[in-house]
């Protein structure tokens, strides 16, 4: 009788992006089909678990550390992931979030809100609800060891695919020069 | 003593929100709020770029919509160089953005609600996603991602990649569409077609389990906004501003997009990264220049996306959406509108169908396969503004620029945002309807969030846009008194 191996407790996360790393992949299309007889998706912004969940295999991290909400997820996220996998550019460079990092956050939130006296959302003091802006955008290694890199913005599902696989199988993620392509 | 109920994240939506809950001695809803906590500041570090590189930058505001970007990016680049684009690169254009909604809705409705659909809203939480779905219902959840698949497929064969293509510019489109992959797209228009008419199907026989929903998931009169042909049709890429109220009463019939700010306030609140945009003309009447009360511009509350752009034109113009729009307005007493955000689903669904009929449309014309696809020219006018119909609604791209193209200012009204107001209404009804006294279960938690998915929300697009539109501001002491009211006209 052939032995069903466990499944692989996989999670996926997004921080400050624009959620084009997990669209594309969602562009695995009916290779999701696939990982879904392979993985147990534990804990993404597309399913419904609130809290980061103990012992997860693989984390797929998109998006770059914005705010102190992502880097408490990004912590966490560290603590119970066995393997962390910064995925798309915004994570890996920091990327266009990024761009703010050249603007204070006071300056930044009068700008986009209104240039006279008002109640804009604080950003930098806590208010129980909404989460303070760090003052610069952080690549997700400043914050955290990461086990591999997936370039690209968004990377493609090519990419993907070639890591996930990897991952999968408990090797190391190696991806062809080709793969390894920032935009 | 009054508790909060935070449901933290809101998930299967694009970005990051929180709901709260705020419930009194017995047990009774006395608010709820819906907050969107992401910033990323996205118009103002834009300034002192070239509008040439705009589409490309601001697709990268979201990767489910990056099409809608790109085409309001490139509309508003067009009016600076003064330009017609060749007929062409506009009908390629329209391709692109019907592919996108139908690969949008198609996300929409199969990997975000479907979920709650067709596993139910009390289903085990660990299991309410695709990946369940899959598990339950392969052959839905097959034809949903297929369909998703058909519409970024139609993106990757246009632009060259179905995320982020850097394909239109201002002036026109890149690259023409080939012959070969004119055909792929005939080839694959059969199952799309297909599989949507079997969506429609399951939707409609899952209105019979749904009939509190149908009810009182964000059921209240407002006013709704969108595109229309000249002539009163439903458009996506070019058209006229109209705005009815539920009644059917015609408030605009139709605005040049380019003076969006005389209808269109936006309102801030210190509890929310995401604006609240109204219709002034509603939200002022009255005022007579006095001081205006709090929560004034909740009577100018308006809703966009496909119920509001169903809503607001006469007719669809393809023959199966149209009688699918006979039907869709029969959910309502004659002469009165859709009023119930339960039928945003009813409305994707009826959108996608409309798409790929126009797609099956394009392909087959002549013209659509030359290769002139793009005018030149250079700066000719200081201001360009391009509005499209983003899947999720009335999309705003506003620039400023210098003789030489550099962003002097950007304004961005997106989509998610107009539905500020109408999204709020909708989580405290729901609260409202389940919580009042009863135990909370997770199941109702989901419920309140399936009001959000209902207006399938972009939060990352929603909140960038720079402020200098005319604005409102209310100044509340610690007992949320309010103290003042300032209003800032353009
Ligand atoms: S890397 Fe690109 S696609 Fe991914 S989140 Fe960042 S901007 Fe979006």
């Amino acid at each position: 009788m052939m032995k069903l191996l466990p499944k692989i407790r996989f999670a996926t996360a997004w921080l400050g992006g624009c959620s084009g790393c997990h669209m594309s992949f969602l562009d695995l299309d009916e290779r999701l089909i696939d990982l879904a007889g392979m993985i147990e998706l534990v804990y993404s912004p597309i399913a419904d678990i609130k809290e980061f969940p103990e012992n997860v295999d693989v984390t797929l991290v998109e998006g770059a550390v914005a705010n102190v909400d992502n880097l408490r997820l990004a912590l966490e996220i560290r603590a119970r992931s066995r393997l962390v996998v910064s995925f798309g550019d915004c994570a890996v460079t920091g990327n266009v979030p990024s761009l703010r990092n050249k603007l204070g956050v006071d300056d930044l939130l009068t700008a986009v809100y209104h240039e006279g006296p008002g109640n804009h959302p604080a950003g930098n003091e806590p208010d129980g609800v909404m989460p303070q802006l760090l003052p610069k955008v952080l690549p997700l290694h400043q914050v955290i060891a990461v086990d591999a890199f997936i370039p690209g913005c968004p990377p493609d599902t090519e990419r993907i695919w070639a890591a996930v696989s990897a991952l999968l199988a408990g090797e190391p993620v190696v991806l062809n020069p080709d793969m390894r392509s920032f935009g | 003593m009054t508790r909060t109920v935070t449901i933290d994240p809101v998930t299967r939506i694009e970005g990051h929100a929180k709901i709260t809950v705020h419930l009194d001695d017995d047990g009774h809803v006395a608010d709820a709020r819906f907050h969107v906590v992401e910033f990323r500041g996205f118009e103002k570090f834009c300034e002192g770029r070239s509008f040439w590189e705009m589409p490309g930058i601001t697709a990268r505001i979201c990767g489910i919509c990056p099409v809608s970007h790109l085409m309001a990016s490139a509309k508003a680049g067009d009016a600076i160089l003064g330009v017609t684009i060749p007929p062409t690169a506009a009908k390629l254009r329209r391709l692109m953005n019907w592919a996108q909604l139908v690969q949008s809705h198609a996300l929409s409705f199969f990997h975000l609600s479907g979920p709650d659909l067709l596993l139910g809203m009390d289903s085990d939480p660990a299991q309410r996603n695709i990946m369940g779905l899959i598990e339950k219902y392969p052959d839905v959840a097959r034809n949903g991602i297929r369909l998703r698949r058909f519409g970024q497929k139609v993106i990757s064969l246009l632009g060259g990649e179905s995320i982020h293509p850097d394909w239109a510019v201002p002036g026109g489109v890149r690259t023409p569409l080939s012959d070969e992959n004119r055909s792929v797209i005939r080839r694959l228009l059969p199952e799309a077609l297909d599989i949507t008419g079997l969506a429609l199907d399951m939707l409609k026989d899952a209105f019979d389990d749904y009939r509190d929903e149908e009810t009182m998931y964000g059921n209240f009169p407002s006013l709704f906004m969108g595109l229309v042909t000249p002539d009163g049709g439903l458009e996506h890429y070019d058209g006229l501003l109209r705005i009815v109220d539920s009644d059917g009463n015609v408030l605009e019939s139709g605005v040049s997009p380019a003076r969006y700010r005389e209808v269109i306030g936006e309102a801030v609140e210190p509890w929310s990264y995401l604006k609240f945009p109204y219709y002034k003309p509603l939200a002022l009447r009255g005022l007579n220049g006095d001081a205006a009360p709090p929560g004034f511009y909740q009577a100018g509350m308006y809703r966009v996306g496909p119920l509001a752009r169903l809503n607001v034109c006469d007719f669809a113009g393809t023959p199966r959406a149209d009688s699918e729009l006979r039907e869709f307005r029969r959910l309502a007493a004659r002469g009165k509108l859709v009023t119930n955000s339960f039928h945003y689903h009813f409305a994707r669904l009826i959108e996608i169908l409309y798409c790929l009929e126009r797609i099956a449309e394009t392909v087959e014309d002549p013209t659509v396969t030359q290769e002139r696809v793009r005018a030149n020219a250079q700066v000719n006018s200081l201001v360009g503004v391009g509005v499209s119909e983003a899947p999720r609604g009335t999309l705003f791209h506003e620039y400023h620029v210098n003789e030489d193209g550099i962003l002097q200012k950007v304004n961005l009204i997106i989509a998610t945002g107009n539905n500020n107001l109408a999204m709020n209404r909708t989580v405290k009804q729901i609260a409202q309807f389940h919580i009042n006294g009863h135990k909370l279960t997770e199941g109702i938690l989901n419920r309140i969030e399936h009001g959000i998915r209902l207006y399938d929300p972009c939060l990352s697009c929603s909140t960038h846009a720079v402020g200098h539109m005319p604005m409102v501001v209310q100044l509340l002491d610690a007992q949320g008194q309010l103290i003042d009211t300032i209003t800032r006209d353009a």
